[in-house]
């Protein structure tokens, strides 16, 4: 019998399971499949499944700029969270103003970043105001030429993903029981102690959603490397956008980026396994 | 460590997220073409921006992939918000976890993933593909905010509802939709940033035809600092600035 | 048309492989206080659920003033129930939160403003009209749940823990409020909770669940001074219970062994030799004498004292006896009774009058 109820109930689900599968589940095996087939210079591809694109990733070339993408990824991660982990904690531990500081947090998360990397270029260059202003105070003589090199990237990098990091540690310490570390404190741990052994662990998931809103993107935000670090950076990112752009080498293209989802799909299994631990460790709200 | 050396260290990471976007706002109000010295206050580069034609039709293609995508991800949202917070159905975790893939995956991979979808299903590149990526870019997060919105609320409401004699019709009216509003309107206001920010999945999607803002932008800033530029970014800023802070508004206002 | 408002037939109900409720039936009749009482899990809530129409029984059914609404929705019930959180719709001012359930009905606008505003006069809060529940104390909420059940003037009213999240105070006085409410509605209430106090100040009428069936039906008065088993005499305050053997059955009396005493009890009809008998006594029923007050000790038992609660209005004694049994005696101050300060570890005497204990045999345990 089809009443209301019924129809809206079948038409939701439909819809959803549609989308989902269209544009989410398909999508993702089209790009598995890519990565298996065989390049062709006039169609694109041809219809012939083999290894070659993979074997081609373990080519000194690709493993080296993979590690190359990772080891600059890990250390933008790095510093994300050495600066926003303290910025994170002070912030929850304010008594007033936090809507309106929090509010400036999500603005940079929002806005976009591009935009954001054009301003860091004006700061940075021969002429800019960083350089400026380190001759004005004396510090330096000659102008650092920043820009274009990898550091310059790496400032971008942390420049931009700087607030992907503060908010899911943010989240994270603010939902910290407070009275655990009283407790810790009466029962006379110091500092060091309370950091490593009570604030680290409960704060885990937080941690683990930072880097993962922080390393993939640290690889893969071509646009980053390619204003702040002109040719001579070449990420990951850039590896793959060539592929598809450039060289027209779609399933080559496809592979490196399996290598990337690959990464991906770890750091997804460690943080459901951190986050399934957290849920029984945390003891429940006292609402007795 | 005492509150000051806090407030400090606040203060300066708040600088160093602000100070470069600050800078570039100002010095769009810079009379000097190519030097950073502060020449004099002038509008003379937006008024190069409203007179630029070319940027006019890219400006518009933006806002209306932006405007669109906005709503239809909403509308499908809502329609999974409420889907996988009312029903129990056969593999809802599953479709779950795919929605989370979705939000975590880089948009790089999203981008390739998309056109490799569009050229099997023989789609031209253009407004329509950049249109559905970005509906597909957005409407998870709509969803994730509407459904924290759902949740948040006394399971009981809907019970005591039932209990006075309503309907299903009345409890979406009365009780779901007005509770639900500032989620639907926060997720729309942050899909419109989403789509109009995008860099990465557009690069991929668009074909030569159809520019958008963003991809212009980024094709003027590689070729280095110009205070037109400077007025564009501004512009694009304070728009997205506008819009962000009224989601933020929505979305944190303590009763209705 | 029975004067039953409500009737439960044989209901049975199961979550996964916990049975619930064990069959369990029993009618509410109009205009009394009836309250469900029984630890947590005993199935009290799940019977109101099943009332309100929120859950259907395995078997068995429901009837509402003669008719079967065993398998109507809860908004086709005339039914309404006061939730343990409130439930109050956040966005909706007090006025609008109460008048829903008429709106629901389509009733008048004029008539809705009267029976609005009728309803929360009765639970005190006609001046808070246009506020919202966020502005609203915990007390305040709990009357505008009240009344907005109430306004919609169903023949029988659920409630379910209202008080619990109320304080010591509050939940006194709303006791009082909530019982003179029913009075004047003149509608059953089904009230539900798991503090006996509650239950026993409230009620007309009390029902004990324990572990999903019906353990015992009966008025505050008949529950508390003649429970029928030992899960009721337990839950329901506190008692003293005596292993207890059997010498004699006389035609009027009992002669019985406790801690090696011989007593002689009132008969009662159903004892015989095969059972093992218990003998309970409330501590407010236990005398406990100094041994220099007392002579006749030869139906008295001896202990000694353990603890002195003192609790303002009484004292609390714990006395351990030879055989190492514990025994609690609550101490009232009046003028018969001049010593009242016991010290730990000195011996005494105790007694109770005898007709004031209970004895359950072991079937009834």
């Amino acid at each position: 019998m089809m009443n209301s109820k019924h129809i809206l109930r079948w038409f939701s689900i439909t819809s959803v399971w549609l989308w989902l599968i269209l544009f989410a589940l398909v999508p993702a095996l089209l790009v598995i499949l890519t990565s298996f087939l065989h390049y062709d210079a006039n169609e694109l591809v041809r219809w012939q499944l083999t290894w070659h694109n993979y074997q081609r990733l373990f080519d000194a070339q690709y493993l080296l700029v993979f590690w190359r993408s990772f080891l600059l990824a890990s250390v933008c991660t790095g510093l994300c969270l050495i600066i926003a982990y303290p910025f994170a904690y002070f912030l929850a531990r304010l008594h007033q103003g936090k809507y309106l500081l929090l509010l400036l947090i999500m603005i940079p998360f929002w806005t976009s970043s591009l935009i954001r990397t054009y301003a860091i270029v004006a700061i940075l260059k021969a002429k800019g105001v960083l350089n400026t202003l380190l001759i004005y105070s004396g510090l330096i003589e000659k102008p650092l030429s920043i820009l274009y090199s990898t550091p310059a990237v790496l400032i971008g990098l942390v420049y931009s993903l700087l607030p992907f990091m503060i908010l899911p540690l943010y989240a994270s310490i603010e939902k910290l029981d407070r009275r655990l570390i009283d407790a810790a404190r009466d029962l006379g741990a110091n500092r060091i102690r309370i950091f490593w052994h009570v604030m680290l662990p409960l704060t885990l998931p937080g941690i683990m959603g930072g880097l993962l809103l922080v390393l993939l993107p640290a690889m893969s935000l071509f646009y980053i490397p390619d204003i702040l670090g002109g040719a001579r950076s070449l990420l990951i990112g850039n590896a793959i956008a060539d592929q598809f752009l450039s060289a027209h080498n779609w399933p080559v293209g496809s592979a490196v980026s399996m290598l990337l989802s690959a990464l991906m799909i770890l750091m997804l299994l460690l943080y459901f396994k951190i986050n399934k631990t957290q849920t029984l460790l945390q003891s429940d709200d006292l609402n007795l | 460590m005492n509150r000051w050396t806090q407030y400090a260290y606040l203060t300066f990471v708040y600088l160093f997220l602000y100070a470069p976007l600050g800078l570039l706002i100002v010095y769009s109000f810079n009379t000097a073409t190519y030097s950073l010295l502060w020449h004099g206050f002038t509008f003379a580069w937006y008024k190069t921006l409203l007179a630029d034609s070319n940027l006019a039709n890219v400006a518009l293609h933006s806002l209306e992939v932006g405007l669109l995508t906005a709503t239809f991800a909403t509308g499908i949202g809502i329609i999974t918000a409420t889907c996988f917070y009312r029903y129990r159905f056969f593999a809802r975790k599953f479709l779950h976890s795919l929605m989370f893939i979705l939000i975590v995956m880089p948009d790089l991979v999203l981008g390739i993933a998309f056109l490799i979808l569009f050229t099997v299903l023989k789609i031209e590149p253009g407004f329509c593909t950049l249109l559905l990526a970005h509906t597909m870019l957005c409407a998870p997060f709509v969803t994730v905010t509407i459904f924290s919105r759902l949740s948040s609320f006394d399971q009981q409401l809907f019970e005591a509802a039932r209990d006075l004699g309503a309907n299903e019709l009345i409890i979406l009216w009365r009780i779901i939709l007005p509770l639900v509003l500032p989620a639907i309107l926060a997720g729309w206001l942050l899909s419109f940033t989403l789509s109009l920010d995008d860099v990465m999945i557009s690069f991929f999607v668009t074909g030569p035809d159809f520019q958008t803002l963003p991809l212009y932008i980024y094709s003027l800033v590689r070729l280095g600092i110009n205070p037109e530029l400077n007025a564009l970014c501004s512009v694009v800023f304070a728009l997205t600035l506008c819009a962000v802070i009224s989601a933020h508004i929505f979305l944190t206002r303590k009763k209705i | 048309m029975s004067p039953n408002v409500v009737e439960f037939r044989h209901i049975v109900k199961q979550f996964q492989d916990h049975r619930v409720l064990n069959d369990i039936s029993f009618e509410v009749k109009a205009g009394e206080f009836l309250t469900l009482l029984g630890p947590s899990g005993c199935g009290k809530t799940t019977l109101l659920r099943i009332l309100s129409g929120f859950e259907r029984p395995d078997s068995g059914s429901v009837f509402i003033n003669g008719r079967d609404v065993t398998v109507l929705a809860p908004q086709e019930r005339h039914v309404n129930t006061v939730f343990q959180s409130y439930a109050l719709f956040p966005h909706l001012s007090v006025f609008d939160n109460v008048a829903f359930g008429l709106r629901c009905k389509r009733v008048s606008k004029v008539l809705i403003e009267q029976q609005v505003v009728n309803a929360l006069r009765m639970v005190k809060l006609e001046g808070l009209l246009q506020r919202k529940p966020h502005q609203l104390s915990g007390g305040q909420q709990q009357r505008v749940a009240v009344a907005r059940a109430a306004v919609n003037n169903p023949p029988v009213l659920l409630l379910d823990e209202p008080l619990s999240a109320l304080d010591y105070r509050l939940r006194k006085a709303m006791r009082i409020e909530l019982k003179q409410l029913q009075m004047q509605l003149g509608i059953s209430f089904i009230f539900v909770t798991h503090d006996q106090e509650e239950a026993l100040s409230m009620s007309d009428r009390l029902i004990v669940l324990h572990e999903g069936s019906v353990v015992q039906i009966g008025t505050p008065r008949e529950i508390y001074e003649e429970p029928t088993s030992l899960q009721v005499a337990q839950f329901i305050g506190e008692v003293n219970i005596f292993p207890t053997q059997l010498i004699a059955i006389g035609e009027h009396t009992l002669d019985v062994l406790i801690e090696g005493k011989q007593f002689l009890l009132k008969k009662r009809a159903s004892v015989t030799y095969k059972q093992t008998l218990y003998t309970l006594v409330r501590p407010e029923d236990i005398k406990v004498w100094a041994l220099n007050e007392v002579s006749n000790t030869d139906r008295m038992l001896r202990g000694t004292i353990e603890q002195v609660i003192y609790k303002g209005a009484t004292v609390d004694l714990i006395i351990r006896l030879a055989s190492k049994t514990r025994i609690a005696s609550t101490q009232f101050f009046n003028e018969d009774d001049e010593k009242l300060d016991f010290e730990v570890n000195e011996s005494v005497w105790l007694h109770w009058i005898p007709g004031w204990e209970v004895m359950l045999s072991s079937d009834e345990l």
